[in-house]
């Protein structure tokens, strides 16, 4: 993407742009959230493995996590492709500072959650 | 039409580099965020990986005048911290480790077609629907010229 396209692969943002689209700046978007689909379809017949989720939460947290993560990623200006990855190889120090804030939230939030289920069995 | 390829292309390989390496099973990003009980370190090396050639490439566009198929590159340049990107990433980490999935392998599994993700993308989307709701609100209530940057990068 960066090569050819000169742009941030940033998944969060791309599917923003899709949801909210502007006039020429979205066709790129949709392809490539296309193709990620279109690459899960592959996994499916070739590793389905990829999706043996291990670990599927209820519903309800489920529908929390995920306005959480889409307001979050928003907020944030990027996500884990945004930033982890294409900001914190760039050295930019914003993506550092949120990579590192994922990380550490998250890690709170399982350590909160593995502890609550400890104590509820 | 070039760009529609290769953003339809780098999506697949997007997808299959997710599924390889376990991103898209929560029960691995739960594990990698999970410090305090039985740490599995495997995604640490995905992420290193990840950026090992990230930074490759990075480098080597710096040295291009301008990308293969487009007239210019556009790259985030802001390096300002602020409450925003430290809060949003805040709500973004504890969501991610509540239900075990970030943006990009939530919507490589769609393709799984299992109701939990489905439920967890269209919840995303409302989120997003929902930031840029309040963004809003927040603008008309500072009358003040804005200097909000709201859509800058990601």
């Amino acid at each position: 993407m960066l090569l050819f396209e000169g742009r941030i692969a940033g998944i969060s943002g791309m599917l923003y742009g899709v949801l909210r689209p502007t006039r020429g700046d979205t066709a790129w978007k949709a392809w490539f959230i296309g193709g990620l689909v279109a690459g899960g379809l592959l996994l499916r017949i070739v590793m389905p493995g990829a999706f043996s989720f291990g670990v599927v939460r209820s519903p309800a947290v489920l529908a929390s996590a995920g306005v959480m993560v889409g307001f979050g990623a928003r907020l944030a200006n990027g996500c884990t492709s945004g930033h982890a990855v294409c900001g914190v190889s760039r050295l930019s120090r914003r993506s550092l500072v949120a990579t590192a804030t994922f990380i550490a939230c998250g890690a709170l939030v399982v350590g909160i959650a593995s502890y609550i289920a400890k104590v509820a069995q | 039409m070039k760009l529609k390829v290769t953003s339809f292309l780098s999506g697949i390989v997007f997808a299959l580099g997710l599924g390889i390496s376990g991103m898209t099973r929560p029960i691995k990003i739960i594990g990698f965020l999970d410090f305090f009980g039985h740490w599995d370190p495997s995604l640490a090396f995905v992420m290193i990986g990840a950026f090992s050639v990230y930074f490759v490439a990075y480098r080597m566009s710096r040295r291009m005048p301008a990308p293969l198929f487009i007239e210019n590159f556009s790259i985030p340049s802001r390096s300002d911290l602020d409450l925003r990107l430290i809060g949003g990433a805040a709500i973004f980490g504890a969501g991610w480790g509540l239900g075990g999935f970030c943006p990009g392998p939530a919507l490589v599994s769609i393709a799984s077609g299992a109701l939990p993700v489905l439920i967890f993308v269209v919840a995303m989307a409302l989120g997003m629907y929902l930031h840029a709701w309040t963004a809003k609100l927040g603008q008309a209530r500072s009358a003040a010229p804005s200097t909000l940057n709201i859509a800058a990068d990601s």
